[in-house]
């Protein structure tokens, strides 16, 4: 996107195995190369966003019951929005999933860029160990740790009730033990892109490891620094069952909790402000996509060579 | 955390300095000062939590805090060690809060721990006593006032006992005590115990059933309950343990309750238990329970196959749709529109997964379904094995693609588009180009990623759990349905009998743990990943 063309003239790109099904007529290429494009890119939409346009329609409906909802709007009212506001502790649990979900894709981001860079760019002992760990131990079925951290904080919460259950800080320490976890992989792998010869040069010029990370490193790989971190804050947002566990204290809760919980009794009567909740809830993640997007920018890899 | 600290600036294996090594690089002041900062912070994080382990005399507790704090100081310090600096932060954390969970899950395996068996045989003595206090003539009756320790709704349940002269005492499970500063009213109701929330009528109703079954050991095989919301009484206990012969005698049925310290339950004479155990350790029944059990095993097989069918299913599913879509966009011209798709597509991703899952199952409900209504059906879509299976599929890969198409963006732009011009100038086609050039380094990157997905689909409880709930089931086994997973089907298992079964549960976790790691594994051997990591 950012990168101008080279001089050579359409330049080649990889093709999916739809289109190279049949020939690839090179004068036609400049047309229909599009039109498939955007065929199978609005199927795609209509796919991802006809359910999305049912919640809009719930959101809406002056009825605010699940049975009476439709895919198109049939009518337009702020009602269930008001109610959400108005009469549930909603602005509270939605400030709650913002603190918790911005703070945990940061440490995420952090923690996760420092062990890439060493998986990537050093030999020692364990390496092979540790990328294999990172991976195994996430098979283990996870909702019988639970009840192990339960009993880990029902101590911590006796002896520090401070980052003890019903405080975000907790929460977070418990969601940062994941910060190293397959975005591990996922960022190593593109530090592993990154040519040798950037480190080389840098040292020849007297850079020490942590100005190599920071300085040179680190830049480079902002794209997928901005992917960990959206991942990460999606993740969070939707975490649902270590939330359930530590924050029974209503003020200290998040969207997700709020939301299921008012949604498990009254299902039919509630679902015009369920529907509300997740569609405000899908806001901010739609703008963190929105703002980090722009990070998310093509041939760095080769630009750093090349210059 | 470690900017600018004085490394040689070298890989860890580095080879011998340089020539002018003395003119190799320090890192600045201010890189030292950071480092000075965080290292005086995380000395005071260690005093903050050492005060109230030793207040407490946690010393396994302090120990751990004390080689932590260790460990950062001596790696921190060092020239060396420059892998560790940058590896130490996350891998405390992913030791703290994954392994250990992991290993606690796997000690648990080895026990009997559930409901009935959480706590020590002591404990379970005092409860079967307490439990079973009758009144008796002349027992003693006492004022009640209910109180909480904390939140009036969750805390603790503790009864404040009024008895002769005013003197309030304060019985939970444990036991009872003196409560020297309570106030009592006309009544003898307290009005105010220092440090205890006392429950308003509304809220003791609420917790009547808890009431009546909470027993105070009283001593000598006395116990104290309530009846009704404000009087209680000190009764006998019919049933009472027996040092001697190391068994509980019912003194009504004179049924007599021997300790199994095998099982960790009191067995009478006709191999009945009392509910009351406590926790042992069981070696591997559990693991044969898994194997030997007739229910377990004809239903195992059809459920890890469905289940290898789901996860690799969905897999597949995401990475070619995410894939395709990525490729669509991934081209150096203007594309009208492409911020707009990017924004569209990822919908799925950014709405609350588990509200979704919720809307899907509505939107396939045959009764009023938005796909049958749509569609002008009447089908049952999760009634039927094939379209509730298909059902599933559908949703988690519709919940899971813009997470690869995202995935396979980023790794689609670290590829040097010079690779593929070279190819094409070499004569290759579009499809060769992309096969053996484009497929190969994508492969590189996504291959764990992927590997991770199944992983995770493999357990994937709320994708099954929140839509199907491993429905339908068929009329002769209502315990595995046609979409469970080995991980619901274990959950309804362990938990959604009468009781609580961890220690069962853990066990079965550990065989879905084995079969995920040895699926994995294979793949991850066969993939290029493994020269990424061999390298």
């Amino acid at each position: 996107m950012a990168q101008p063309t080279t001089s050579s003239p359409a330049p080649p790109r990889p093709a999916p195995p739809a289109a190279a099904a049949g020939p690839v007529r090179r004068r036609s290429r400049r047309t229909s190369g599009h039109l498939w494009r955007h065929v199978f890119l609005l199927a795609m939409t209509a796919f991802a966003a006809f359910p999305v346009l049912f919640v809009v329609s719930a959101a809406l409906n002056p009825l605010g019951t699940l049975s009476s909802a439709q895919l198109i709007p049939t009518g337009a009212s702020a009602g269930n929005f008001v109610q959400l506001l108005t009469e549930t502790r909603f602005p509270r649990w939605y400030l709650n999933s913002l603190v918790l979900a911005v703070s945990n894709a940061a440490a995420t981001v952090f923690l996760s860029a420092l062990a890439a860079y060493v998986f990537s760019r050093f030999r020692f002992a364990g390496r092979r160990a540790g990328l294999y760990g990172l991976l195994i131990i996430q098979m283990f079925p996870q909702f019988l740790a639970i009840v192990a951290i339960y009993l880990m904080f029902s101590t911590i919460t006796d002896l520090r009730p401070e980052i003890g259950f019903d405080t975000h800080w907790g929460l977070l320490l418990v969601y940062m033990g994941g910060a190293l976890s397959i975005n591990t992989w996922l960022m190593k792998g593109f530090f592993d892109t990154l040519p040798i010869e950037l480190d080389e040069a840098a040292r020849v010029d007297g850079a020490t490891h942590a100005q190599m990370f920071f300085r040179i490193l680190v830049p480079l790989v902002t794209p997928v620094l901005a992917i960990v971190g959206l991942l990460v804050f999606i993740a969070t947002v939707n975490e649902f069952i270590m939330a359930s566990v530590f924050l029974r204290d209503p003020d200290s809760q998040t969207v997700a909790l709020g939301l299921a919980a008012m949604v498990a009794d009254q299902r039919d009567s509630n679902f015009g402000m369920f529907a509300a909740g997740t569609l405000l809830l899908a806001i901010p993640v739609l703008a963190v996509f929105w703002y980090l997007q722009r990070f998310i920018v093509e041939g760095l890899t080769s630009g750093a060579v090349k210059g | 955390m470690v900017r600018n600290d004085d490394g040689a600036g070298a890989p860890a294996k580095a080879p011998a300095p340089l020539p002018g090594a003395r003119l190799a690089p320090r890192g600045g002041t201010a890189g030292h000062l950071v480092k000075a900062a965080l290292l005086a912070l995380s000395a005071g994080i260690a005093v903050w939590a050492a005060l109230p382990l030793i207040a407490a005399g946690n010393w396994f507790g302090l120990a751990a805090v004390a080689t932590v704090t260790a460990v950062v100081f001596r790696v921190y310090l060092s020239e060396r060690h420059v892998p560790a600096k940058y590896l130490l932060p996350g891998v405390l954390l992913l030791i703290a809060f994954q392994v250990v969970p992991v290993l606690y899950t796997v000690g648990t395996s080895v026990t009997n721990y559930g409901d009935g068996h959480r706590g020590t045989k002591e404990q379970a003595i005092a409860q079967i006593e307490a439990a079973s206090v009758a009144e008796s003539e002349g027992g003693q009756d006492y004022v009640l006032t209910l109180a909480a320790r904390g939140d009036a709704a969750t805390g603790e349940l503790v009864f404040l006992l009024t008895g002769e002269g005013d003197r309030v005492l304060a019985g939970d499970e444990e036991g009872l005590e003196p409560l020297p500063g309570a106030r009592t009213g006309p009544t003898g109701k307290v009005t105010e115990a220092g440090g205890l929330t006392l429950l308003t009528a509304a809220e003791a109703g609420e917790r009547s059933e808890e009431i009546s079954q909470l027993a105070v050991p009283a001593g000598e095989g006395a116990g104290i309950r309530a009846s009704g919301l404000s009087a209680a009484y000190e009764g006998r206990a019919t049933r009472v343990y027996d040092e001697g012969c190391d068994c509980i005698t019912d003194s009504t049925t004179g049924e007599v309750y021997t300790a199994d310290d095998e099982r960790g339950a009191f067995v009478g004479e006709d191999g009945d238990r009392l509910s009351q155990g406590w926790r042992v350790g069981v070696g591997a029944d559990n693991y044969a329970r898994v194997a030997s059990d007739a229910g377990i095993a004809s239903s195992f097989l059809s459920i890890l196959g469905w289940n290898v069918v789901f996860a690799a299913g969905t897999t597949l599913g995401v990475f070619v749709l995410g894939l395709a879509v990525a490729l669509a966009m991934h081209t150096t011209r203007p594309l009208r529109g492409r911020t707009a798709y990017r924004l569209l597509l990822v919908l799925p991703y950014a709405m609350p997964a588990f509200a979704m899952m919720l809307l899907w199952r509505d939107m396939f409900n045959a009764d009023f379904g938005l796909i049958n209504r749509m569609l002008g059906l009447d089908v049952d879509w999760l009634g039927g094995t094939g379209t509730a299976r298909a059902a599933a599929l559908t949703i988690n890969i519709w919940l899971g693609f813009p997470y690869m198409f995202l995935i396979a963006t980023g790794a689609l732009q670290a590829i040097p588009r010079e690779l593929v011009q070279a190819a094409r100038i070499d004569g290759a086609g579009a499809w060769q180009a992309f096969r053996n050039v484009t497929l190969p380094l994508l492969m590189v990157a996504m291959a764990p990623v992927l590997i991770a997905t199944f992983a995770f689909n493999f357990n994937n409880f709320n994708a099954i759990w929140l839509t199907t709930e491993g429905g339908p089931f068929p009329a002769d086994s209502p315990m595995a349905g046609a979409t469970d997973l080995l991980i619901t089907y274990t959950y309804r298992l362990a938990f959604g009998g009468q009781s609580a079964q961890y220690g069962y549960a853990a066990a079965i976790s550990v065989f879905i743990f084995l079969i995920v790691t040895l699926i994995s594994y294979v793949s991850l051997r066969r993939s290029a990943a493994l020269e990424e990591v061999n390298r």
